[in-house]
């Protein structure tokens, strides 16, 4: 391995690629050498994310994407190992918070629907992307990970699948089962030394909490809790994924990791 | 080099998990203190790092002591400047203290493996305050989240101390720029003393990646909370088990 590089031949798929965390994290991952498969919903702000990577001197592909489809998961493993002729990371990032996408800017301090007024139709919105879409993933990924004789798979959820709150109960439920999904699959495939972990990100400034952080109140409530005193940077939790998705955590497995400022410790 | 200019002090540096982190940490580019009570081992390990272009010193050290902190905090500082890493990693297994039942031994324990951690973390995070901030690193173990039959309960409930002082601490220090994290070891090869050491083999029967783990595994992970990668990482556990406690 070159000195510094911690992901020399390795190679990734990064859903969510496009925006916020999902972007961070593919660009660091190629920085330190892995060639990354960067899916996601949006076209043109994935293609530009994989141009700026690879004029950076990364390799790197788009492909269009919705998490949801197995199909779509099956062809884009396969287009995977024939591109980069094996697979050893998955990094399940894609995901929405379930507010109103017209919403600029949060206007009150409990975002989105409460639970009694929630549809049917926006709760299974966000359980699909958020956690079937993980498990597609995560079945997707396995047997290409057994031909390359192991992989990591790393799963964001967030501080919301750990504890409760007045944002989006399907968001926290959905988060919830990434966590507990991860632990079942990691026990599942440790045999095959595939590891599964999950990434419980705080509040990070990304376009998904960009309506929030935009109303001072609900900015400074957050930031009050929060012992670091900040709000997270998509690099901060990038940092995080690099360390499962690389050999220095490879006695790493069903683990949480939670990269919050202190604010659950609070 | 990712802890290139940080000076860290690693409690149990002589031999064990503390060695091979005090050897990654100046690898990085950290200057370490290695505090230990074993003198001997403590210094090879110190000039070995030296005689390979790292920075460390030793100092004779029982974590037990308040004078001891003291003195170590004060001697890092005024030789290298600074303090910005502590992992408080001296420990003792449950059975180095004999009688499981008996009083003396759930005193040693509290004793080595948690009230140091007190006194470390204090300490330290109150010079780190000064500067700016810091990252302590406290090592719990897998005990401090479950039971073992074969685990001393005062082993168990030492590293369950530090698991939730370390939170406390997080949430007390992070204003001042001080992050706290605790990392819980599943089963690695045994500690000094330990007169359960050949259960190992059964224990990798147990864990789900089926091999015991290896000082690098848990050093590396220490790396990450200590390096500036992690500087939005504070009052998490670490676990770095083979995926022992997810089942
Ligand atoms: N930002 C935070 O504070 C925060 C906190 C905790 C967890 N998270 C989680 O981190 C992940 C990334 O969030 P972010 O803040 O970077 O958000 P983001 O909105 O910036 O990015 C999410 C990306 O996912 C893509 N996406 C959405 N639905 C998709 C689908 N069906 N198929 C494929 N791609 C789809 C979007 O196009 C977008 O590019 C999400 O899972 C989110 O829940 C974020
Ligand atoms: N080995 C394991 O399976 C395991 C598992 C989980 C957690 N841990 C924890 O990891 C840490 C390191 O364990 P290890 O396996 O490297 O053990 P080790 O016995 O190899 O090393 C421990 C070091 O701490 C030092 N030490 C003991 N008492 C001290 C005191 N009063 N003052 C200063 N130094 C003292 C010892 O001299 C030794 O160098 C311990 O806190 C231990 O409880 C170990």
């Amino acid at each position: 391995m070159q000195p510094g590089k911690r992901l020399t031949g390795k190679v990734a798929i990064v859903t969510g690629g496009a925006s916020g965390i999902g972007a961070e994290t593919a660009r660091i991952f190629a920085v330190h050498g892995a060639m990354v498969m960067l899916t996601d919903a949006n076209v043109a702000l994935g293609e530009s994310v994989v141009h700026d990577i690879v004029a950076a001197g990364g390799t790197a592909q788009f492909s269009q994407h919705d998490v949801r489809s197995e199909e779509r998961w099956s062809s884009i493993v396969a287009a995977t190992e024939a591109s980069f002729g094996r697979l050893d990371i998955l990094c399940n990032i894609a995901g929405i918070s379930g507010r109103d996408p017209t919403l600029n800017i949060q206007t009150s301090l409990t975002a989105g629907p409460r639970l009694a007024e929630q549809t049917l139709e926006q709760w299974n919105l966000v359980m699909e992307i958020n956690a079937t879409g993980v498990f597609l993933g995560t079945k997707a990924a396995i047997p290409a990970m057994q031909r390359a004789g192991g992989g990591s798979i790393i799963n964001i959820s967030s501080i919301c699948g750990i504890v409760g709150s007045h944002a989006n109960a399907a968001y926290h439920a959905s988060k919830g089962a990434v966590r507990i999904f991860s632990k079942a699959a990691a026990i599942q495939y440790a045999p095959d030394k595939i590891r599964v972990n999950s990434v419980h990100p705080g509040f990070v400034d990304t376009p998904m909490t960009k309506p929030g952080h935009s109303n001072p109140d609900v900015a400074r409530k957050r930031l009050e809790v929060t012992p670091l005193g900040r709000f997270g940077t998509p690099a901060d939790i990038a940092a995080g994924c690099l360390y499962l998705a690389s050999d220095e955590s490879s006695w790493v497995t069903g683990s949480e990791l939670v990269i919050d400022g202190g604010m659950t410790a609070n | 080099m990712r802890l290139k200019g940080k000076v860290a002090i690693i409690t149990g540096g002589a031999h064990g998990m503390g060695e091979a982190e005090a050897r990654l940490f100046a690898k990085e580019g950290a200057a370490v203190v290695i505090a230990d009570v074993l003198q001997k081992e403590g210094e090879a390990v110190a000039a070995d790092i030296s005689a390979g272009q790292g920075r460390a010193t030793f100092m004779t050290t029982d974590v037990t002591s308040e004078l001891a902190w003291d003195k170590l905090i004060a001697t890092t500082i005024a030789t290298y400047g600074k303090l910005d890493i502590l992992v408080n990693n001296a420990g003792i297994s449950g059975s180095s203290v004999g009688d499981e039942l008996a009083l003396a031994g759930w005193e040693r324990l509290m004793a080595v493996n948690a009230t140091s951690v007190f006194l470390g973390t204090t300490r330290a995070a109150a010079v780190m305050a000064k500067s700016g901030g810091g990252s302590i690193v406290n090592i719990s173990s897998i005990m401090g989240f479950i039971g073992g039959a074969d685990s001393h309960p005062g082993y168990s409930a030492s590293k369950g101390a530090v698991r939730i002082l370390t939170k406390t601490a997080a949430v007390r220090f992070g204003p001042s720029g001080v992050r706290v994290n605790s990392v819980h070891p599943g089963f690695l090869p045994p500690m000094l003393n330990n007169t359960n050491a050949d259960g190992r083999a059964s224990k990798v029967a147990v864990t789900p990646l089926r091999r015991l783990g290896e000082v690098m595994d848990v050093a590396y992970g220490v790396l990450y909370l200590a390096s500036d990668e992690a500087s939005f990482v504070t009052g998490t556990e670490l676990v770095i088990d083979g995926g022992y406690i997810a089942q």
